[in-house]
């Protein structure tokens, strides 16, 4: 280490002597994993296929183009997704504007009529598009809607992670989480979900972790990504496994690009 | 068949995606084809046979192949579709070409162009349309085809210019395009004018001075997806004009001329949709409302509300309103012993659609009541979604009324099931 870089950290630590050493707060471990999960970069294009499998292995497959947007200065976020496969929803598209701390504003596309409708929102922990993932799984839960404390520190494979158990504060269907957050990507390896009988009722595992560069020219920039992860209902057997290809970062992507006319008229470079 | 002045537009799209025409640097992209088969059987319940009908039950007897075929240049800026079905109808006996849509489309920054035939879905009713002022198919709804077969594309050119101030739609249909109406194929419906033995129909000719206007202005307002509508054209389902109105021999129908204004708004209100929309209907052709042979002018207004009421369960309800301008001076014009019409027809409307089994199954039912004209509708329906590219559908239309004059009770012995398959490819 040069000098000059040994003198930084020495004033770093000199600055905050106790927040160095302290670990965050478990609400803090909450917040920087959602913010690693879910608002990485300023923008992210990905091609995102979910493969929902039954527990005697029959296969159903949806594809689609994710582009999201976070809303710069807040925790806001813009989501436009567009489905290519299975043939019956080809070419429906959602938009959704999500606020974490009120009913998100969502619209759905329904290309064989050609019509844009305002979709109920207050279903966030129901099935998205009839996977094991629920639509606050896909974008995210107010972290205040918890309340969180750190378990304990161990780690998950060669991984160091905080044990974080979140406990609504509102009545849900599962009555606890148990989160595995890596200590050094804050991404969450592992989600435990437990019913009111105590017993696991859904989890959530990272299996694949990419080092995904931020833009072209921001090589230094780097955001590990979840780019597989599945969810499977341990009470039936049926998993939802999600892979997430061609990620970017920092892609672009236009506030109007979120708008009613990216629903009616799909923005054909971005979702080819 | 429908195809005439749409062939217009497969040859524009053909232009469009042949390669010298896209000024894009890159490639076009190649063409998609996509399609499915489609078997769809309904049969009449009531025993009763309709005027023109064969022996038998049947109501729908079809299949029908989809073929889908889209592309767009290297940039996106110019794409195309064009969409249709190969059928053949065992009820009348025949193959026909249903030309959905076909349209070459352009769009840049703010402005975005399509021209050809296109469906356009305006408004924010379940089924009661006020500023969708485009044509539909009711008797492909009423016989259980698939939703998608309600709507009729025009033949038309579109235009739409974004902004954050406000958004335009501006359509002009040069060609015009009516309402298909339960027919006396496939329909028992009490017919007024059988006795009369010449008919015969007249459209409004495509001449420049007979293009249909319609906007629409669009914004969020306060939460509100607002919109303000504008239609200038033509009635979509006939009038009717008597040489002899004590004992006609000759009936013709036409289409009366019509212009729209209204206004509708969406916007989420305790964890659910409300939806409001009104409209002013001008019966240009009948300003005084003393003509019998065109519809009078009239208020149509629609509340709805919609909302999950638990996982994968959703509840919405509708009220609906027409309300005739000139009731007075309608029922003094009618001729004796003709059905009558109440200055206001009402309708309440329930949609309930349940989830099922990671949604490969939906249990639904669409119910609507008229407290006015005393008469309703109910369609249940199970949709099973079998693997990613094969669905059945299991449904029944129920039609039922205190008299035989009115919407839904014309058709009581009209009530049929229906099933229908699907294969995605």
């Amino acid at each position: 280490m040069s000098k000059l870089a040994l003198a930084a950290v020495i004033l770093a630590l000199a600055a905050s002597p106790s927040r160095a050493l302290e670990p965050p707060s478990p609400a803090e471990i909450v917040e920087k994993a959602q913010q690693a999960f879910y608002y990485a970069g300023a923008d992210m294009k990905a091609r995102v296929t979910m493969t929902l499998i039954t527990a005697d292995d029959k296969t159903r497959t949806r594809v689609l183009t994710m582009l999201q947007r976070n809303v710069p200065d807040s925790q806001n976020q813009k989501y436009f997704l567009y489905f290519h496969e299975p043939g019956d929803i080809r070419g429906t598209a959602f938009l959704v504007w999500k606020y974490p701390e009120r009913d998100d504003d969502r619209w759905i596309f329904i290309p064989a009529v050609n019509m844009v409708r305002r979709v109920a929102a207050r279903d966030s922990r129901s099935s998205f598009v009839g996977s094991d993932f629920t639509y606050e799984d896909i974008s995210g839960r107010d972290v205040s809607a918890d309340t969180h404390t750190l378990l304990r520190e161990e780690k998950l494979g060669d991984r160091e992670c905080y044990v974080i158990q979140s406990v609504p504060k509102a009545a849900t269907e599962y009555t606890k989480e148990l989160a595995w957050i890596d200590k050094k990507t804050f991404l969450p390896l592992k989600e435990e979900y437990y019913d009111a009988q105590n017993e696991l009722a859904r989890l959530f595992t990272a299996d694949t972790i990419t080092d995904v560069p931020a833009g072209k020219d921001a090589a230094k920039e780097v955001h590990p990504t979840v780019t597989k992860r599945t969810m499977k209902n341990v009470k039936s057997g049926h998993r939802t496994e999600v892979r997430f290809d061609s990620v970017t970062y920092n892609a672009g992507l236009d506030d109007g690009l979120f708008t009613e006319r990216s629903l009616l008229t799909p923005p054909q470079n971005w979702i080819r | 068949m429908r195809i005439g002045p749409a062939l217009w537009g497969v040859l524009l799209i053909l232009a469009a995606a042949s390669p010298a025409s896209a000024q894009d640097s890159d490639a076009a992209s190649e063409p998609k084809v996509h399609g499915f088969l489609l078997g769809a059987l309904s049969r009449r319940t009531t025993g009763a046979q309709p005027a023109r009908g064969n022996d038998g039950d049947p109501v729908l007897e079809e299949g029908r192949v989809r073929l889908d075929i889209s592309g767009a240049s290297g940039s996106g800026e110019t794409f195309f579709l064009a969409k249709g079905d190969l059928l053949y109808d065992a009820v009348v006996k025949g193959s026909d070409v249903d030309l959905r849509e076909a349209y070459a489309g352009h769009a840049k920054g703010a402005l975005d162009f399509r021209l050809g035939r296109q469906i356009i879905t305006w408004g924010v009713g379940d089924l009661f349309f006020i500023n969708d002022v485009f044509p539909k198919d009711w008797e492909s709804f009423f016989s259980g085809r698939p939703m998608e077969y309600l709507k009729l594309g025009v033949d038309a050119l579109r235009g739409r210019y974004s902004s954050g101030v406000v958004n335009v739609d501006l359509v002009g249909v040069p060609f015009f395009t009516q309402d298909t109406l339960p027919s006396a194929e496939r329909f028992v419906f009490p017919d007024p004018l059988s006795t009369v033995p010449t008919r015969h129909e007249v459209t409004p000719p495509a001449r420049f001075s007979n293009t249909e206007l319609a906007l629409r202005l669009y914004r969020q307002i306060g939460g509100f997806d607002a919109s303000l509508y504008a239609y200038r054209g033509y009635w979509r389902t006939p009038g009717v004009r008597l040489d002899n109105p004590v004992s006609p021999t000759r009936a013709t129908f036409f289409f009366p001329e019509l212009s729209v204004f209204g206004a509708s708004g969406q916007r989420n209100i305790s964890g659910g949709v409300l939806s409001l929309e009104a409209g002013h209907y001008d019966s240009r052709q009948d300003p005084r409302g003393d003509d019998p042979g065109i519809p009078n002018s009239q208020w149509r207004l629609l509340a709805g509300y919609q909302r999950q009421a638990w996982e994968d369960f959703t509840i919405g309800v509708q009220g609906y309103a027409e309300v005739m301008e000139n009731h007075g001076a309608y029922l003094g014009s009618l001729p004796a012993g003709a059905a009558r019409q109440d200055r206001i027809r009402a309708v309440v409307s329930i949609r309930l659609s349940q989830w099922l089994d990671y949604q490969t199954w939906k249990l639904s039912l669409f119910a609507a009541y008229s407290p006015t004209d005393e008469d309703y509708f109910l369609q249940p329906e199970v949709f099973h979604k079998v693997t990613d590219t094969f669905s059945a559908t299991l449904g029944a239309n129920v039609f039922g009324g205190h008299t035989d004059t009115t919407f839904f009770g014309e058709f009581e012995e009209s009530d049929n099931v229906y099933a229908i398959v699907r294969f995605d490819f």
